[in-house]
């Protein structure tokens, strides 16, 4: 079953293709998203309510970062809980005593997974009782693998904690200082999406030079800072997984949404860094001359793989942001899968690769929801790319069959948002093809014998 | 519901998919939600496969939630039979799937109908079960169905071979060091004359299993998989089997007698005694060890023990008996098995510890402060924490656990392996102990470029007795202790090392 549809443009005469395939492909489970949210939001912590399996699955995706005293845990079910013999209420009030006995966390967020789903445990309905009786915010957010992909994980948390009313204790961040000629007078801008800190500061000086101001991020670096968010405010998006927060904050907040390209490449950067000025009406400066620096930076990164092919196997929702940046750097895209497409709120986003695509004079490549690893392999032999973006499940078998591989995980890892992490990408991109470089003289390409 | 941050055995699911992707040409469906096909992960990862892993998910979404999975995993069959060519299609439960339900075995029955390949329900209760109770059943149910099989089809032959010979079962992905254990083994049953009849499932077809009855006998090296099966084997052919896992001389010696007896039981007159005694005296180096000086030095050290009931019991086992040491605690994860674990190390060591509770085995390790710890990765984590030695002996495991030289545990080269990995870790233990002892372990300011102050352009001499009692001190700290001295000396402005100045700088560094 094949459904192709079309979105139209009236500018740009090629359409982009859309298929959707079986839906039969390997991602992380979205529970992995406590991975970095816990590290981002340091007064929190995770509580995964799941089974041996989500624990298993955290252990081992993981690795090591278990053993450095992680902020998340499992309530782990059991038969009991299942069958309903134990009160789901009882059961995690002791949980989320004795976390807040051990740990003192600002806020507990609990994670839906699959079988809380299926036994219907209100979580919903319990956290605002529990959250009085024992004093202490707990989020909820269903990041379940029935639902979603990877990192839409983040989506779900970000969401809930959009949905959380302004605290009172939340400082409306610093007052824009008066003392700052070049900063003009506008409507507060929240950005939303999870990112290291050095990246936050990055991107929010990038703003500050064309003088406009960030009143906060969602999330903070802390629980008890999360941004005031106000009806009328604008926000936008510096991930392309985000749109059920989008949503939220702006059915339930009110917010005004910056449809921008992700700040992914220093194209991305730019055309996001431009959007948002043309909303605050401000005239951007200096971007073309910064742009072009970047680009004169990576002209080594380039010169490698100027020309070679690419084929995206799909799995953390990145891919078009990714797909965009590598064409611009010459590359020639042979497909993009991707687990999920929010055609709206990646608008912007599919417009700068089809202007990009124009650019370049390159067909649009096309873009596979729900993929089918099974006949991407397929078409994979058939089309031997210079390098396939993939997961850790077909990396090792695609590389004994002599197709070069870049995991896909790292991508969301790695720091490659703004002007400064262009390069980080491009690191990453060229690793295999600078590693299989040096090895010419070690064996032959093929490692096994089966197809 | 429990609070956990880490656990020691995996879930049901991943029990049976290890057992069916060891097998050639077998493929495991999962019906299981997106993400829940880690598995193929840890198996690329950790066993750095060339291969895709056999194993792909019928994926429960939604729809499935609110409909059934209805004609999917029927589907997801067929379609695999056809791409694949599997012999056999296991289809897997996962605690998703169980909790919805669905009729599996239908689905089963209605899929078999159409496709080439055999398929199978595994039969495993998520809630119930861990990851080895499972691969255990997993293989015993595989072996069964084609037993059966070949029974109906009257294809069984039950004739032994002419020459003795062997099934050994156990040899699985994952698993700790177990390639290098089964080639350890092969390499013991060609000393002994034993051909060996087959090997499962690693590697092994499925249409091989009709011959399992062919053999004259069979040994399960590891406890927690593989018994089920030879139990059965044993009822349903009168199969004799090994269950001495042959780790260090003395267990191994021990399964080699066994082989004997069963040998001489079907009129084989061998006898391995002369083996055993050039094995355990020249071959391998460790019986050899037990006797040297370096050994008499851990005589009575305190260690403890943790890991899968086979890996742990073994451990203890070769601990006190082989080389004199005090095992303060021995234990495992392993709660089914605790009445044998029990029997068999009760009188090897003070206490036992039954829990998969890792909170629990840190608290313990911390309070009786072992010179050293035998246990699975997390173990080696705590010992981190607390400064103290370890070794990893079991799984859970990490990529540094699957090493691609060669390193059994099993056998007589396994001995020698485990007499490295123990000594290796005390002695880390003691020169850790004696930088402590003769002035930590920061050199807190760089005196020179080197890594020693160069004797010439130093002003600081040595005198006859400070440079013999210098000389005296272990090689391995020696460097760190003159470095010491003379950076205490050159603060004090002295400018000749004597014995008491020596003394003054160890003092000072303490």
């Amino acid at each position: 079953m094949t459904l192709v549809k079309q979105v139209g443009n009236e500018d740009l005469k090629e359409e982009i293709n859309f298929e959707c395939e079986t839906g039969n492909y390997h991602t992380f489970c979205p529970i992995s998203c406590v991975a970095w949210l816990y590290q981002k939001i340091e007064d929190s912590f995770f509580l995964v309510i799941g089974t041996k399996t989500c624990g298993y699955f955290l252990q081992n995706a993981l690795g090591v970062m278990i053993f450095a005293e992680p902020r998340y845990a499992m309530a782990e079910l059991e038969e009991g809980d299942i069958s309903a013999q134990l009160s789901d209420y009882e059961e995690l009030k002791r949980l989320c005593l004795q976390v807040k006995r051990d740990r003192n966390p600002s806020v507990i967020f609990w994670i839906g997974t699959c079988t809380t789903e299926i036994i219907k445990m209100d979580l919903e309905g319990i956290a605002p009782k529990l959250e009085v009786e024992i004093n202490l915010p707990i989020v909820v957010a269903r990041a379940n693998g029935l639902d979603y992909a990877f990192t839409q994980g983040e989506d779900t948390v970000l969401a809930a904690l959009a949905q959380r009313p302004n605290s009172k204790q939340s400082k409306n961040i610093e007052l824009k200082t008066t003392s700052d000629e070049n900063s003009i007078e506008h409507l507060p801008l929240i950005l939303f999406g999870s990112i290291p800190d050095p990246v936050v500061n990055q991107l929010t000086l990038e703003l500050k030079k064309q003088g406009i101001h960030v009143s906060g991020w969602l999330p903070s670096k802390r629980y008890t800072d999360l941004p005031l968010i106000n009806e009328g405010n604008y926000v936008c998006g510096v991930n392309p997984y985000l749109s059920r927060t989008a949503t939220t904050l702006m059915r339930r907040r009110k917010c005004k949404l910056i449809g921008a390209p992700f700040p992914i490449g220093p194209d991305g950067t730019r055309a996001w860094l431009e959007k948002i000025c043309m909303v605050f009406g401000v005239e951007p400066k200096g971007l073309q001359k910064r742009e072009d620096e970047v680009w004169e930076k990576l002209k080594y990164y380039i010169s490698l793989i100027d020309g070679k092919s690419v084929f995206f196997m799909g799995d953390n929702l990145l891919e078009i942001s990714l797909a965009r940046f590598l064409i611009k750097s010459g590359m020639i895209v042979f497909e993009i899968g991707i687990p999920y497409m929010d055609k709206r709120y990646q608008g912007a986003e599919l417009q700068l690769l089809q202007k990009t695509c124009k650019e370049k004079n390159i067909p649009i490549p096309i873009i596979i929801e729900k993929p089918d690893n099974y006949n991407q392999v397929d078409r994979i032999r058939d089309m031997r790319p210079d390098l396939v973006i993939t997961g850790m499940a077909h990396a090792n078998p695609l590389e004994a069959r002599g197709i070069n591989t870049k995991w896909s995980v790292e991508f969301t890892f790695a720091q490659i948002h703004g002007f400064t992490n262009a390069i980080d990408v491009l690191e990453l991109v060229t690793r295999p093809l600078r590693r299989n470089q040096k090895l010419e003289k070690v064996g032959s390409q093929r490692y096994t014998d089966r197809r | 519901m429990k609070l956990a941050y880490w656990m020691y055995a995996g879930p049901a699911h991943i029990g049976t998919l290890r057992i069916a992707s060891s097998f050639k040409n077998v493929h495991a469906i999962m019906h299981a939600p997106l993400g829940d096909d880690y598995f193929n992960v840890m198996r690329s990862m950790l066993e750095r496969k060339r291969d895709f892993t056999a194993v792909t998910a019928s994926v429960v979404d939604r729809h499935v939630l609110a409909r059934g999975s209805q004609e999917k995993v029927v589907n997801n069959i067929s379609r695999k039979d056809k791409e694949e060519k599997p012999d056999l299609v296991v289809l897997t439960p996962t605690c998703t799937s169980s909790i919805l339900q669905e009729d599996l075995q239908n689905f089963v029955n209605r899929a078999s109908i159409e496709t080439q390949a055999d398929v199978l329900l595994a039969d495993v209760n998520h809630y119930r079960v861990n990851e080895m109770q499972a691969a255990d059943r997993t293989l015993e149910q595989i072996v069964q169905f084609y037993i059966k099989k070949a029974k109906k089809k009257k294809e069984l032959d039950t004739t032994k071979t002419l020459e003795p010979s062997v099934n050994i079962i156990g040899s699985f992905n994952l698993a700790f060091h177990n390639q290098h254990d089964i080639a350890e083994l092969k390499r013991l049953m060609s000393d002994l004359n034993i051909k060996i009849n087959s090997i499962i499932p690693e590697g092994a077809s499925v249409q091989e299993l009709k011959n399992l009855p062919k053999a004259w006998f069979n040994i399960v090296p590891y406890r927690e998989i593989g018994l089920l099966t030879a139990e059965y084997l044993k009822d349903e052919f009168d199969m004799p089997f090994i269950d001495t896992t042959p780790m260090g001389v003395v267990e191994t010696a021990n399964c080699i007698r066994k082989i004997q007896y069963i040998l001489n039981q079907n009129n084989l007159d061998v006898n391995f005694e002369k083996y055993i005694d050039i094995q355990t005296r020249f071959v391998s180096q460790s019986a050899w060890f037990s006797r040297s000086i370096d050994c008499q030095n851990l005589t009575g050290k305190k260690a403890i023990v943790f890991g899968d009931s086979t890996h742990a019991v073994a451990m203890t086992k070769i601990l006190t008996r082989e080389m004199g040491i005090h095992v303060v605690w021995a234990g495992t994860y392993c709660k089914y098995d605790k009445s044998w674990f029990q029997k068999e190390v009760g009188d090897l060591c003070d206490e036992i510890v039954i829990t998969d509770d890792h909170n629990l085995i840190g608290d313990l390790i911390a309070k009786v402060e072992p010179a050293v710890i035998f246990g699975t990765q997390m173990e080696r984590h705590v010992a981190k924490r607390l400064n103290i030695p370890c070794g990893v002996i079991s799984a859970p495991v990490h990529i540094q656990n699957f090493p691609l030289s060669y390193r059994p545990f099993l056998g007589y080269e396994g001995a020698n392996q485990i007499a490295d990995l123990i000594y290796n870790s005390f002695t880390l233990g003691m020169e850790d102990h004696l930088l402590e002892i003769f002035g930590g372990h920061d050199t807190k300011e760089v005196l020179s470029a080197g890594l020693s102050i160069d004797s010439k352009d130093s002003q600081i001499e040595w005198n006859l007795e400070s440079q013999a009692e210098l000389v005296k001190i272990p090689g391995f700290i020696r460097g760190k202790i003159k470095r010491n001295t003379e950076k205490f000396a050159q603060e004090q402005k002295m400018e000749t090392i004597t014995l008491e100045v020596m003394y003054a700088a160890k003092e000072a560094a303490s």
